[in-house]
């Protein structure tokens, strides 16, 4: 399958090891990657901040890249549902048809990226190891928006030597929100004390999610208190140990 | 008597104004009548599934259920009201002489006031409807059920439902209440309670602190 | 048409929030409560296998009232009339009051007895009336312990959630003068039972609120657990209901909807332990003279806007209040309104035409955690976007918003992602200009001006030295140079076989040297 990668904005500049796994892991799965250059961002800051009008142009950016795009993966949850939920929203509020029109073409082919392993693959097992203690967290638009479920979940427990450890509360909040956590810093920080308290007790050594902005979050957190556990968006774990013996299962697909 | 005539018809307007084109009763009508009612209307339990359904909801409320037949009605109450250490019980009009024990001395209520009715030692009334789902007793402004007021002050509830009173479900209720939709209605699902402090449930604040039910099959 | 609520101040919800974290006990309290009623709802929610028809459907009924709002409250007002009670309109808070004290001086009355209604804590009516020299008595347990402690509600279910029983025994044994008295629930709600049983008896005229008005019967239903609510409907001579125009449903029957969907919602119960729906008065059970205010106070100017109506399908369960991680950490006085929560951070600016409590909207990380709960399918997180859009859009207007920092970044952001070249060129002067910033681990660990929110309690993983494009370009498309077509790509078959083990890997390592 040929697959485009939209790496989105953040993971572009802070998380290049993200995208470098997704490709990786594609890869090993027999899947041609392709990297659009033009990509830029898919415009939840805006969005998401009340900056309708500004996120316009930055849709419709988005659309020009990927129209004719066979596949399309995206590493974060939150950006697909901003595509999902309000795309079609922002068309709308500029009374853009053709626009909109697009949209409803593009979006049966974007795809958060385990949503992708699973549901459009068909794979659970990606054959790869990953000898450590790991603990997830369910981000809220994967949970709310997307409706992954245990789709990630399934996707870690097949990961060989991975010790998956549960974590209380699991579809709370970390606090994150965007610009949230800088308007609301406070708040943010309190929210987020919870969730770093819930992720110390899980005794885990790395924290996982479908989302490096939750990730970068946690971590600055985790950080700043000196401790020991580290963040991995789940593309790194499921590249990781690569084996052959998954090859033979995408085959089938 | 102030005259809110003026801000009548500014409010219906700004209501107008902000809503746009306009509908006739008649298009109303046609919508309402077209909104989905996909949830569950009707029964899925036998009559004793149901009848075991009402009974363990009325128990999670700490009610007291008594199952009896027709025939016993009277000596149940009799026993219920005697292990309550109560001797008298207020009744409204209409209580058959059947349900009424000679041991009990049973005063008609119907015209009480609230004073004498917070001097009673308990009510006594039938229900319209009950809902086994939702452990209610649904009475009404109607004869052996009386005014809303007997089954608030007193302390003390006994109510009796008749098993074919008993429904499955919330809209099976009110499919029965059709014919008296306007009339004074009271759900009543367990004894008065509260969780205003540290929401923890707690029984009897200004109802009746205490609800027993003689089921009738 | 702007709403007026005369009691609460205007600071904005980060300010208050402040206060609010500081308070360990009001969280402690509020944590316990929300947990503890988010459980049993779940249990009572799980049980129900048509809750998903039970939201859609009654979502449906909300929004087709609202849609014909005009004619249904016509519909009530006859049927109400016919049935034998007056119906009122008020435009505002004042209009509101001045009915209602006109009603309460005609009957001379000098005291009255009042079940919880939040419409009354909006509209400022308990000061209002004891400044006319009125004394209010609030029956419900938790407003009593409100009236009595001269706090003001956290929550429109569970007003004092933020008080937990020790406080409340301290404001009991000091305003009831009761010596002694313990601090078990049951204690409490005795204590309140003997106090307000006298008033119950004697008091001849009440005022409630209204969960729902019934359009085809003219008949008004309330929803509540102690009985207090029974107390003041049924043995006062007049009853006095104060409700926004909002809470109309067309006929009786709907309520088999709500009135499974708002138990389970709100406390977690299969059912309330008291529900009482009347039309009118009738002779010989209750009232003599029931009068209805209708009250408007900016609600349907709300109307107008098709994105935001929804708002107004709202039933008042507080589930949302009690899903929301937000509310979870403040408890509801940070949103200095009646409405506090997700659903008071869109209703409160809205009632006030935007023009107070605009930082609410913001007050939400946009979980969605109170969409899920929310029985009228309300889309709180989009609504709360929406109304952003307004804050955003007439700050614009003014000079102090476009030269603001907040404007001035968005815009300069929008710009940056319009175009892959101009963003590439970020990226690399950030790589260069986070240096001033980075401390030796690699990472930021103070940030300037509106960031420094951030910076108090997290690091942030300073830029690595390569972005995912620069990585790319170089290692994936070499020949293809800087930028390169849009169509790039590389088969599974030439890759390279990066078996990474990049958590390993401190992120750290990759961060510039400084």
């Amino acid at each position: 399958m040929r697959v485009s990668l939209f790496i989105t904005c953040y993971n572009d500049s802070l998380f290049p090891e993200t995208g470098k796994a997704v490709v990786s892991l594609l890869e090993r799965l027999g899947h041609e990657v392709e990297f659009r250059p033009k990509q830029t961002c898919c415009g939840q800051m805006h969005w998401n901040t009340g900056y309708l009008r500004e996120a316009v142009p930055i849709v419709r950016h988005f659309v020009d890249v990927y129209r004719d795009a066979e596949t399309i993966v995206i590493p974060s949850s939150s950006c697909v549902s901003m595509m999902r939920d309000h795309y079609l929203k922002a068309a709308e509020s500029v009374g853009d048809a053709h626009l909109a029109d697009e949209i409803h073409a593009l979006l049966p082919r974007v795809f958060e990226f385990s949503e992708f392993l699973v549901k459009k693959l068909g794979l659970e097992d990606v054959g790869a190891s990953y000898p450590h203690k790991v603990t997830y967290h369910a981000s809220c638009h994967s949970e709310r928006s997307l409706h992954l479920g245990d789709i990630p979940i399934r996707l870690l427990k097949n990961v060989r030597g991975l010790d998956l450890l549960p974590i209380q509360n699991i579809e709370e909040c970390c606090g994150f929100g965007g610009t949230f956590a800088i308007k609301n810093a406070d708040v943010s920080s309190a929210m987020l004390a919870d969730k770093v308290r819930s992720v110390l007790n899980t005794g885990a050594e790395v924290c996982t999610a479908v989302d490096n902005s939750c990730l970068m979050h946690l971590y600055g957190s985790l950080h700043r208190q000196r401790t020991f556990v580290r963040t991995a968006h789940i593309a790194e774990i499921l590249a990781s140990g690569g084996d052959h013996a998954s090859q033979s299962e995408a085959g089938r697909q | 008597m102030s005259d809110s005539s003026a801000a009548r018809a500014a409010i219906l307007e700004s209501i107008r104004t902000s809503l746009g084109a306009q509908s006739t009763p008649a298009q109303i009508a046609e919508e309402y009548a077209a909104l989905p009612r996909d949830y569950k209307r009707s029964s899925t339990l036998d009559s004793s599934a149901l009848l075991d359904l009402f009974q363990n909801r009325l128990e999670e409320y700490d009610a007291g259920v008594y199952r009896t037949t027709s025939a016993q009605i009277a000596a149940t109450i009799a026993g219920i009201v005697e292990s309550r250490k109560r001797h008298s019980l207020a009744i409204p009009e209409g209580v058959p002489t059947a349900w009424l024990p000679q041991e009990i001395r049973f005063e008609d209520a119907t015209s009480f006031d609230a004073y004498r009715l917070d001097a009673v030692e308990g009510v006594l009334t039938g229900c319209t409807v009950a809902i086994a789902e939702t452990g209610s007793m649904v009475l009404q402004n109607a004869t052996a059920q009386g005014p809303r007021i007997l089954s608030l002050v007193p302390d003390y509830h006994l109510c009796v439902v008749f098993a074919d009173q008993v429904v499955e479900t919330v809209p099976e209720a009110f499919e029965r209440l059709r014919a008296t939709d306007s009339v004074p209605t009271t759900f009543i699902s367990g004894p008065s309670a509260t969780a205003d402090i540290e929401m923890t449930r707690i029984k009897g604040v200004h109802g009746p602190r205490f609800l027993d039910v003689v089921l009738v099959l | 048409m702007s709403a007026t609520s005369p009691q609460w101040s205007a600071r904005d919800f980060p300010t208050a929030a402040k206060d609010l974290l500081a308070d360990s006990q009001i969280r402690k309290n509020v944590q316990h409560a929300t947990n503890v009623i988010q459980a049993k709802r779940a249990k009572v929610v799980g049980e129900l296998t048509d809750w998903g028809e039970l939201r859609e459907d009654g979502a449906q009924i909300r929004a087709h009232t609202l849609k014909h709002l005009d004619h249904y409250l016509a519909q009530f007002e006859g049927n109400c009339t016919r049935a034998g009670g007056q119906v009122h309109w008020a435009r505002d808070a004042a209009e509101a009051n001045q009915i209602i004290l006109d009603l309460l001086q005609q009957h001379a009355a000098k005291e009255v007895i009042k079940i919880k209604t939040m419409t009354s804590e909006e509209i400022g009516l308990n000061k209002y009336l004891e400044a006319a020299g009125i004394r209010p008595y609030e029956t419900d347990l938790a407003e009593l312990i409100i009236q009595l402690g001269r706090d003001k509600p956290s929550h429109f279910v569970v007003p004092a959630l933020h008080k937990n029983r020790q406080q409340v025994r301290e404001i009991f044994e000091r305003e009831l003068h009761l010596p002694g008295l313990g601090d078990r629930p049951e204690d409490l709600a005795t204590a309140a039972r003997t106090y307000l049983r006298e008033k119950f008896l004697r008091i001849k005229i009440a005022i409630s609120g209204g969960n729902f008005m019934i359009a085809d019967t003219g008949g008004v239903c309330i929803v509540e657990s102690e009985g207090n609510g029974r107390m003041c409907l049924t043995l006062p001579d007049v009853l006095i209901s104060l409700i926004g125009i909002e809470k109309v449903v067309p006929s009786f029957k709907d309520l088999e909807v709500f009135l499974q969907t708002l138990p389970r919602s709100a406390t977690g119960e299969r059912m309330n332990p008291y529900n009482s729906t009347w039309s009118g008065v009738h002779p010989g059970d209750g009232p003599k003279e029931f009068h209805v205010v209708l009250l408007d106070n900016g609600r349907s100017p709300i109307l107008a806007d098709k994105e935001a109506r929804q708002t107004l399908q709202c039933i008042r369960c507080g589930a949302c209040l009690n899903a929301c991680p937000v509310y979870h950490q403040t408890g509801g006085h940070a949103y200095e309104s009646v409405y506090a929560g997700p659903i008071g951070a869109i209703l409160t600016p809205q009632l006030h035409s935007m023009k107070e409590g605009r930082s609410l909207p913001y007050a939400s990380s946009l979980c969605g955690a109170c969409y899920e709960v929310c029985p009228v399918k309300i889309n709180i997180p989009e609504v709360l976007i929406h109304l952003r859009g307004k804050v955003v859009r007439e700050d614009q207007e003014t000079l102090s918003g476009k030269l603001g920092l907040w404007n001035i970044g968005m815009q300069a952001a929008a710009f940056l992602f319009a175009d892959s070249r101009r963003f590439a060129l970020a990226q690399q002067a950030g790589q260069i200009g986070q240096k001033v910033l980075v401390s030796k681990n690699g990472f930021i660990e103070w940030l300037p001006l509106m960031l420094g929110g951030w910076s108090q309690t997290r690091d942030l993983r300073a830029m690595p030295a390569q972005s995912f494009r620069e990585w790319w370009a170089k290692e994936k498309a070499p020949h293809l140079g800087n930028g390169g077509p849009p169509h790039v790509s590389t088969s599974g078959s030439n890759a390279s076989p990066a078996a990474r083990q990049p958590a390993e890997s401190k992120p750290a390592k990759e961060s510039r040297d400084v």
